[in-house]
């Protein structure tokens, strides 16, 4: 089973959900797909058995074969190559290393060259199986990225994946596939806006899906009104307190400032056995 | 003209709040929300829309079924696994690159043009703004945010602003390159958890990397004392300076559950002067470069 953490808005609380289902069910593998900012290990504390580079092919010109006859210019839709005077000029931060230019180069004078994109941490921490993402500062290849984290998936465990906030490909990267994707959000407008955004990506994907409310006031009338007449679960109240935020602070998880929630999150996760039929 | 841009590399930190509040509190500015994959400014900003345009900037792979031989050739060269074993393009996974359809040998495959979302020109009680929403699923973030920040720089003109105040997404990925590329000042939005602290050390190293000076300011910076102490000597190591520090209050979700801009609504008062005093440091430094 693969669960998925999303949110349309950034800091309602994916993290803190993927970590305590993680930390509360037995046999789990926690993937943390926010590359940009990775958060997951805060709380798993976990012993990095494994690093490993990921890289992208770049293309690079052989000067020795090059006429500039302009085509790789001309081919890269991306914009990422500019053919002036006696240079090729080639701006990594816009190529997708798609490889047209290097195949379609009358010459042959361009050949391509590993650069790293990031790197992907695997270890384990507290009981979970951990991989995360780390997305190189600079580079814009957070998708790809995304891919090689899900590719350590270990299918004999419940998987958790905490997606990036958001709604765009990185984010349809880390919730495809999954069996059951969890909404986050919280009771205000900007929470409403930016789920509504979350639940059209999750409905287009076609991944089923849940919410959880972070920072419920006990009423939470603006998520559940809307929950409500979109037909959608919600599955989880988180209460806003204090202390849950002074604990998150330090970086300590919910089941471990309060054992109750370990109840809470197996519940979760038997609600959400029973929605998927597995 | 000069650009300012509200990041925080962690989601949720209160970027739009600040915003939102800056704005309230300046003159001479075009508003422009960055933030394209899950814009919320305007929820508090509550524009006019005067002009709305799409954005469409990317095209996929579409393959003729009835013409297309099945060499696989196009599912050989294509890096991205958009085509499928029976010859159909996953508009999702396609990059838009050509290649499939520029090696297909019997000119199978077209491409089409797609909507990637839309924008917006918009006039609101504190000046011009624009803001878009990028499509669901979609990708090319980075340029609708570079789009927004060219509309925003031609409406400054147009109406003799001489700055432009811009929110920014979470991250440092894409969109956030963007949002930052050429901007005269940086604010960095953080707050005194691990994770936040994690986060700024990540956003404060981009900005360097694009060379855009930074200030910093600690949001509910009361919920953990000695975070917020490490974040300001981080800060001070760094050499950059933390502009101000935001106390954890009530009221401030109040406003937020209001659609309230926070300078403006009604509560003490307290953390609004605040934030009024954060804005004239922001505005005296901007002003100095």
């Amino acid at each position: 089973m693969v669960i998925s953490v999303a949110s349309g808005k950034g800091g309602t609380g994916k993290t803190t959900i993927a970590v305590n289902l993680a930390l509360a069910l037995s046999n789990t593998q926690y993937l943390d797909c926010d590359v940009e900012e990775p958060n997951g290990h805060i709380f798993l504390k976990p012993d990095i058995t494994k690093r490993v580079s990921v890289t992208l092919p770049y293309p690079r010109v052989n000067y020795d074969k090059c006429d500039f006859c302009g085509d790789c210019a001309k081919i890269c839709e991306y914009g990422a190559i500019a053919v002036v005077k006696n240079q090729v000029l080639i701006f990594d931060d816009l190529c997708h290393s798609c490889g047209s230019c290097v195949m379609l180069c009358p010459q042959k004078a361009i050949y391509e060259v590993p650069q790293e994109i990031g790197i992907i941490e695997i270890g384990e921490g507290k009981g979970v199986l951990f991989a995360h993402g780390i997305l190189k500062l600079g580079s814009t290849r957070a998708h790809p990225l995304v891919q090689e984290v899900k590719k350590y998936s270990d299918v004999s465990k419940t998987i958790i994946i905490d997606a990036p906030p958001g709604t765009s490909c990185p984010v349809v990267e880390a919730v495809k596939n999954a069996d059951f994707c969890l909404l986050v959000t919280e009771p205000t407008p900007f929470g409403l806006n930016d789920l509504k955004l979350a639940v059209e990506m999750t409905r287009e994907i076609g991944v089923p899906f849940g919410i959880v409310i972070n920072r419920s006031d006990g009423k939470d009338s603006i998520i559940f009104d809307y929950a409500r007449a979109e037909n959608i679960p919600i599955l989880l109240k988180i209460p806003m307190e204090r202390e849950i935020a002074e604990a998150y602070s330090r970086g300590i998880s919910l089941v471990e400032s309060d054992d109750n929630y370990r109840e809470v999150f197996r519940k979760l996760f038997a609600d959400i056995q029973g929605r998927v039929g597995l | 003209m000069k650009e300012l841009v509200i990041v925080s590399g962690k989601g949720g930190t209160g970027k739009t709040t600040l915003a939102a509040s800056f704005a309230a509190l300046s003159n001479d500015k075009v508003m422009a929300d960055c933030d394209v994959d899950a814009a919320d400014l305007h929820l508090l900003l509550k524009p006019n829309i005067l002009k709305t345009e799409k954005f469409i900037s990317s095209q996929v792979a579409v393959i003729d079924q009835e013409s297309c031989l099945a060499c696989d050739i196009c599912r050989n060269v294509c890096r991205f696994d958009a085509i499928s074993e029976d010859y159909v393009v996953n508009p999702m996974d396609c990059e838009g690159c050509r290649f499939c359809e520029r090696m297909c040998p019997i000119e199978a495959i077209h491409m089409e043009k797609q909507e990637n979302g839309r924008w917006h020109i918009a006039e609101t009680e504190f000046g011009p703004m624009v803001f878009a929403q990028l499509g669901v699923a979609e990708e090319n973030s980075g340029q609708l945010v570079s789009l927004v920040r060219k509309e925003a720089q031609k409406l400054a003109k147009e109406n003799n602003l001489n700055y432009i105040i811009i929110d920014g997404p979470p991250g440092v990925g894409c969109p956030v390159n963007s949002a930052i590329t050429g901007a005269q000042l940086a604010v960095i939005v953080t707050e005194p958890t691990m994770s936040g602290i994690h986060d700024l050390m990540r956003i404060l190293e981009l900005t360097r990397q694009f060379r855009v000076p930074a200030l910093v300011i600690v949001n509910k910076f009361d919920l953990n004392l000695e975070n917020t102490k490490e974040i300001k000597s981080y800060c001070q190591k760094q050499q950059v300076e933390v502009v101000g520090e935001i106390p954890f209050d009530p009221g401030v979700i109040e406003a937020l559950k209001a659609g309230e801009i926070l300078v403006r609504f009604s509560g003490d008062g307290k953390v609004s002067e605040i934030v009024a005093d954060i804005w004239k440091r922001v505005f005296n430094r901007l002003q100095l470069i």
